[in-house]
């Protein structure tokens, strides 16, 4: 066994004990006759950071998009915060405390950085609570501050996913969702984006991260699964995947 | 993996010696137009001034239609074709209701608590149809490749015509309405104002106001652009992404019947295939300020307005009105594409 480090559970190999926030079971998820997600079932603890990994078109995404509303499930139920989402429209997931930075940043680009981030806290309506979380995204990503009047759209890709991040977060989220957040960028903004996202959960936030870059997501994970061509292959405590062999064969370059 | 960078930088590629001597000619086109403009406001400043009246007349209502085009194509990129005849539909409804059921021919509190009323109405029935149509026509398209609800628009198109050709409404050939002023005026100067010109501004303008504060200051105006830009952020910020389109249809609506009754108050006629023309130049008109952009829609509206005014009264004469109309548009779009205030359009990757 490795040295244990804050990250680790008390006990290396075992999961955190606690209520489910969310519970995912036996999900099947189509495009139009396709099956993209065949039968996936997780959970996700309060206070951990799950990770989601798998190549592409393991269902990742897709599973994001169903717990977050976007997508209908055929069979299978989404339980959050011990309330079934399936059936409930997209706009709606939101008000239950589910917020999702989606996969290529979909940040609104003709708008400034402090409007997307207000838009983030579109169906809240108090001002004090809206302005320190403000004060928190922006404490988080002080880049952000510096370019808070910019247009959204003519920042780097790094900030722009800081921007997606900051304004998920500008929904007060119980649960955070966050869709490929490494994605095209430079391996130093991968580590600031992934420290960020400690410390997210550090305040309090739970999080689901779904990740290509394997070896980012596992590092900071608490518990982690592996999807593949739909289905969950595997799943465990993030750190020990990190030394499992098919994992790292297939998913770390070893 | 994606690699790509999306950050659209805002550096401009240098500028060819070709585009510069495109961009050159155009300048020197419009200068000629200026210049024409000015010679006549000099040699004749009473008749230039009252075709500018007229002229900004027609222009608030090419702007009031140029919105509703305007809108639904900034939220959704749909040209909805049947805008223009569902204008058409309001004006007859306009004139059914000061007309035939309050019989307004003269000023008087009567005629304008009947107006008012018809302004109301028409614009509600106007919001609702449009609503209509995009719950039934578009909505279901609305994932469908571009092309299919712009037929269905077209489609739309015919329907309203069919029904406004209707003995009830309009008929199949031009049918006379009698208005409120009739060709009342008065006189600033030696210019001659007309009541109508005057109604028309003092409704149009707030209208105006009003929309624009809507999208730039408020909730749903905020709903409204998020939508426009990513309708699955837009979701996920937990914006109802139906009902804002709904909105902005009922909006569009609304000033298409407002148009309706305003058209009928200056001009006194309807035909059934009055949103054709109406429609066309509205549409250039939204072209022209720059497709997607409100106050761009105004502006072109009132810029088509006065032009097509100096050209009936100094220029070629009426019956080169629309001639005159499109070739701004062409000379536009070859000189900027995007149109007077629109953005250019960059591809996302």
């Amino acid at each position: 066994m490795s040295t244990p480090t804050d990250a680790a559970p008390a006990q290396p190999g075992v999961r955190k004990a606690g209520e489910d926030l969310l519970t995912v079971t036996d999900l099947h998820v189509y495009y139009g006759n396709i099956a993209a997600v065949k039968g996936v079932s997780l959970s996700v603890k309060q206070g951990e950071i799950v990770t989601l990994i798998g190549s592409n078109g393991a269902g990742k995404s897709t599973t994001l998009r169903t717990i977050s509303g976007l997508l209908r499930p055929r069979t299978g139920t989404v339980v959050f915060d011990g309330k079934s989402l399936v059936g409930i429209p997209g706009h709606k997931v939101v008000g239950h405390g589910i917020c999702q930075s989606p996969e290529g940043r979909r940040i609104f680009p003709k708008m400034t950085v402090e409007e997307n981030l207000e838009l983030g806290a579109f169906l809240r309506n108090d001002k004090a609570g809206i302005a320190a979380d403000k004060e928190r995204v922006l404490d988080l990503f002080p880049r952000l501050k510096e370019r808070i009047a910019q247009k959204a759209g003519t920042m780097s890709g790094g900030e722009q996913q800081m921007l997606a991040v900051g304004r998920a977060l500008m929904g007060s989220p119980k649960l955070l969702l966050l869709d490929e957040p490494s994605m095209g960028l430079a391996p130093v903004l991968v580590d600031l984006i992934f420290d960020t996202i400690r410390t997210i959960r550090d305040q309090g936030t739970t999080v689901l991260v779904v990740e290509q870059n394997a070896l980012a997501a596992l590092r900071i994970g608490d518990y982690a699964y592996v999807l593949e061509s739909g289905h969950l292959k595997q799943e465990g405590v993030a750190r020990e995947l990190l030394k499992d062999d098919s994992i790292v064969k297939a998913y770390l370059g070893g | 993996m994606t690699q790509t960078a999306i950050a659209a930088s805002e550096v401009k590629p240098r500028r060819l010696p070709r585009e510069t001597a495109v961009s050159a000619l155009g300048l020197l086109l419009v200068a000629a137009v200026v210049v024409w403009v000015l010679y006549e406001a000099i040699k004749s400043p009473q008749e230039f001034a009252s075709l500018i009246v007229a002229g900004a007349g027609n222009g608030a209502l090419y702007a009031l239609i140029a919105l509703g085009y305007t809108m639904v194509y900034g939220i959704i990129e749909l040209i909805n074709f049947s805008h223009g005849d569902l204008f058409m539909l309001a004006t007859v409804l306009s004139g059914i209701i000061c007309v035939s059921l309050f019989n307004v021919d003269s000023f008087g509190f009567g005629a304008v608590g009947a107006v008012a009323l018809a302004l109301l109405i028409s614009m509600a029935a106007a919001a609702l149809v449009n609503v209509a149509a995009e719950r039934v026509a578009y909505r279901r398209l609305r994932r469908a490749p571009k092309l299919a609800p712009l037929i269905t628009a077209v489609g739309l198109s015919f329907m309203y015509q069919w029904f406004g050709q209707r003995q009830f409404m309009t008929g199949s050939a031009p049918k006379q309405w009698s208005t409120m002023f009739g060709d009342d005026g008065f006189n600033i100067g030696d210019v001659r104002v007309p009541y109508t010109t005057v109604t028309v501004i003092a409704i149009t303008i707030p209208l105006l106001l009003l929309m624009v504060y809507i999208v730039q200051r408020t909730r749903a105006g905020k709903a409204m652009r998020a939508v426009a830009q990513d309708q699955d952020a837009a979701r996920l910020m937990g914006i109802d992404v139906d009902r804002t389109i709904t909105f902005v249809f009922a909006l569009g609506g609304g000033l298409a019947g407002a148009a309706g009754l305003l058209y009928l108050q200056s001009v006194g006629t309807s035909n059934y295939n009055l949103g054709f023309r109406l429609g066309l130049i509205a549409f250039t008109a939204a072209v022209l300020g720059g497709i997607g952009n409100l106050q761009g829609a105004v502006l072109g509206g009132f810029l088509l307005g006065i032009l097509s005014s100096l050209n009936d009264g100094m220029l070629l004469g009426q019956q080169w009105s629309m001639t005159v109309v499109f070739t701004v548009l062409i000379l536009l779009m070859v000189f900027k594409p995007e149109g007077i205030l629109g953005s250019p359009t960059t591809e996302k990757v």
